[in-house]
């Protein structure tokens, strides 16, 4: 029972990350269509930057540090390569984020280099007895820090004047255009946020492990989590995220003994399988809302 | 003929060379004079080039030409249909593992059934990738945009994962295995005989490049092509004017995955082995980005995007001698790998944000400037 407990926490751990990585996701795509292939990029040059901050000053400060510099690199990349997009087709700017990604992974890669590089984290792999199961501090970590910015973003968009900006420009932007709400400034606000979130995940994943040039794969899974969720709910990608989190720790678990014809690290993409088998049965997500179309 | 080049029945006026009096001089694949010299000239300097070029070049340039292929079938689905794919890897390795089963050595390390007749193998990998292609059309019909952009993509790392693990097929990551054996009517085109391998491969690709651009410029001009365009622009409006967008769409990812599965299969007989590492996420993009900056829809716009991708690690690796501080040695920054790496993404924003029809777009630019002069503006 404890290495399905220990299971299940890290499971929570991970898909906490990929929650984060989803949130990103989804607020871009609400705010412009678009799903921006770009936040792989954005996770490792977060986790990077803390590499470099981390001998400097405190972890949590680099935390903070980093994610407002990866933000504003976010910032300017929609200004300059995105907003002069808007109004074409949306399958353009998915592969204009798709060359952002290329361009901007390659330039971090050079900060990196062959070594691995430690975010300076300050749990490690230290563990804390939960209810008798020793469960690795990090993942507890990882949760807290997912818990609090997922509270944090879901009082933006409900209690302040330009949470509910967003929403409504996520509903109709020309409408709220006409209402006076800055669409503008909303598609960079949401590339920020995106930005932000990314870089936080990017150093949970680095910590308590390493960064390298690897690490921008594991954003990819939040891609999973989206469309299980539904590319349009913010709730759909917070529980997207932990499920895939959940099914690809369980799945890592038991599927040696279970089914070991499925090959070693199957756990890896079995979030791909879950996603594949869930849009069989729901085109649109979980939670995503049917698009219905008029001519 | 009688279809290239539209002379009987009504005949065009002496000197109107461009004046059409039929519908089938309209639907010509080579519908103007120019089109049909510049053609001609392209196919001559393209079958004299094996004997003017040295072997390396040549090489390259045999890649290039498979490389087209599949680029011309992710431009079916992706540029014509509409349908964003980025499993083109996927059905590439599909297409080079059927071929390289079927052709390869019965003794070996890995599985093969020793059929070493490109007649056979060659259109078995199409078939193959083909029918890959139909189970995954479904999810193409029940999805959108880019949805079924994250399937794809979602496809391609189910793949990945596939290939890395079945090892009696596809000799597991970091040891691959000899790519298809290329022999036709007897004679090995992939060993040096009266012309060198390269000379034969080449020739081989090119013979086979126009067969298929052929078959998919007619593609383009029949029914066929035109429902893809209708599902393209506007799908539900297709369905409405009857356009059945099941079948489609099932046969826009058919075709395409076919010609991927044709441009695996001889991708790697130009190497002579391949990795199961090599069909990754970097694969399919760069064959978007070849037909995105070739030209979407276009089948010349392919065959040039293709070359250009193909031909861009050559120029890279040039740029040490003119710019000192890249290095050519992959354990230093900035290196020729990464410069590389980085021209595929600005390439692609650029020519997105800048000429979104690509190297056809910049084409039709200067031939309208020189059609027009002196006259042009």
């Amino acid at each position: 029972m404890t290495e399905f407990w220990q299971s299940v926490a890290r499971g929570l751990g991970n898909g906490s990350i990929y929650a984060l990585l989803a949130l990103g996701f989804v607020i871009i795509y609400k705010s412009t269509r678009v799903i921006s292939f770009a936040q792989p990029a954005f996770m490792l040059s977060g986790a990077v930057l803390v590499t470099y901050l981390a001998g400097e000053v405190n972890f949590f400060l680099a935390l903070a540090l980093s994610a407002v510099a990866v933000a504003l690199l976010a910032l300017s990349v929609e200004r300059v390569a995105v907003r002069p997009m808007v109004g074409k087709p949306v399958f353009v700017v998915a592969i204009i984020t798709l060359g952002l990604d290329i361009v901007i992974r390659v330039i971090v890669n050079g900060f990196i280099g062959l070594d691995v590089r430690q975010v300076g984290d300050p749990w490690g792999l230290r563990t804390v007895d939960l209810l008798g199961v020793p469960v690795q501090q990090r993942y507890l970590a990882m949760l807290a820090t997912t818990a609090i910015m997922v509270a944090a973003l879901f009082a933006f968009f409900r209690y302040t004047r330009f949470g509910l900006a967003m929403r409504a420009a996520a509903f109709d932007q020309e409408t709220s255009l006409a209402q006076g709400v800055p669409v503008g400034a909303v598609f960079a606000t949401s590339w920020a946020m995106a930005g932000g979130l990314a870089a936080i995940a990017g150093v949970l994943v680095g910590s308590g492990a390493s960064v390298d040039q690897n690490l921008w794969i594991i954003a990819l899974k939040a891609l999973p989590a989206i469309i299980l969720g539904g590319l349009d709910s913010l709730g759909g990608a917070v529980l997207g995220g932990l499920s895939v989190g959940l099914v690809e720790s369980l799945v890592g678990t038991y599927q040696a003994d279970i089914a070991p014809w499925l090959g070693q690290n199957f756990a890896v993409v079995s979030p791909y399988v879950l996603m594949l088998l869930v849009l069989l049965i729901r085109p649109y997500g979980l939670f995503g809302t049917p698009e219905v179309e008029r001519v | 003929m009688n279809t290239l080049l539209e002379r009987r029945g009504t005949r065009r006026p002496r000197g109107r060379p461009l004046l059409y009096t039929s519908y089938k001089q309209d639907m010509a694949l080579l519908d103007t004079p120019a089109k049909r010299r510049w053609l001609i000239a392209l196919l001559v300097v393209a079958l004299l080039a094996p004997f003017m070029l040295t072997d390396d070049i040549l090489q390259l340039l045999a890649v290039g030409l498979v490389a087209s292929i599949g680029a011309i079938g992710l431009n079916i689905v992706t540029g014509y249909a509409g349908q964003i794919s980025l499993g083109h890897a996927f059905f590439l390795a599909i297409g080079a593992y059927t071929a390289a089963a079927i052709s390869g050595d019965p003794d070996g390390k890995v599985i093969g059934f020793g059929v070493t007749s490109i007649l056979v193998w060659l259109p078995a990998a199409g078939l193959a990738a083909a029918l890959a292609g139909v189970i995954v059309a479904p999810l193409a019909t029940r999805l959108r945009g880019l949805y079924l952009a994250v399937v794809t993509l979602g496809l391609v790392f189910l793949g990945e994962h596939i290939f890395k693990e079945w090892d009696s097929l596809t000799g597991g990551p970091g040891v691959g295995r000899p790519s298809a054996t290329v022999e036709l009517f007897g004679v090995r085109l992939d060993e040096a005989g009266a012309y060198s391998k390269e000379q034969k491969l080449y020739l081989l690709m090119l013979v086979l490049l126009v067969l298929f651009a052929v078959l998919a410029r007619n593609l383009t001009r029949s029914r066929v092509g035109r429902a893809f365009a209708a599902v393209r622009d506007r799908d539900i409006a297709a369905a409405i004017i009857g356009v059945d967008l099941r079948r489609t769409k099932l046969l826009a990812f058919a075709i395409s995955s076919f010609y991927a599965g044709i441009a695996g299969a001889l991708l790697y007989t130009v190497t002579g082995f391949f990795d199961p590492g090599s069909f990754n996420l970097l694969l399919s993009i760069q064959f978007i980005a070849m037909i995105l900056i070739g030209g979407v829809a276009t089948v010349s716009g392919a065959i040039m995007g293709a070359m250009f991708i193909t031909l861009l690690p050559r120029i890279t690796r040039e740029l040490p001698g003119v710019l000192p501080f890249i290095s050519s040695e992959s354990k230093d920054t900035p290196n020729v790998f990464q410069v590389e790496t980085v021209l595929y993404g600005l390439l692609i924003i650029a020519f997105l944000i800048l000429e979104p029809r690509g190297l056809f777009g910049v084409w039709t630019r200067i031939r309208n400037y020189w059609k027009a002069w002196p006259f042009s503006y």
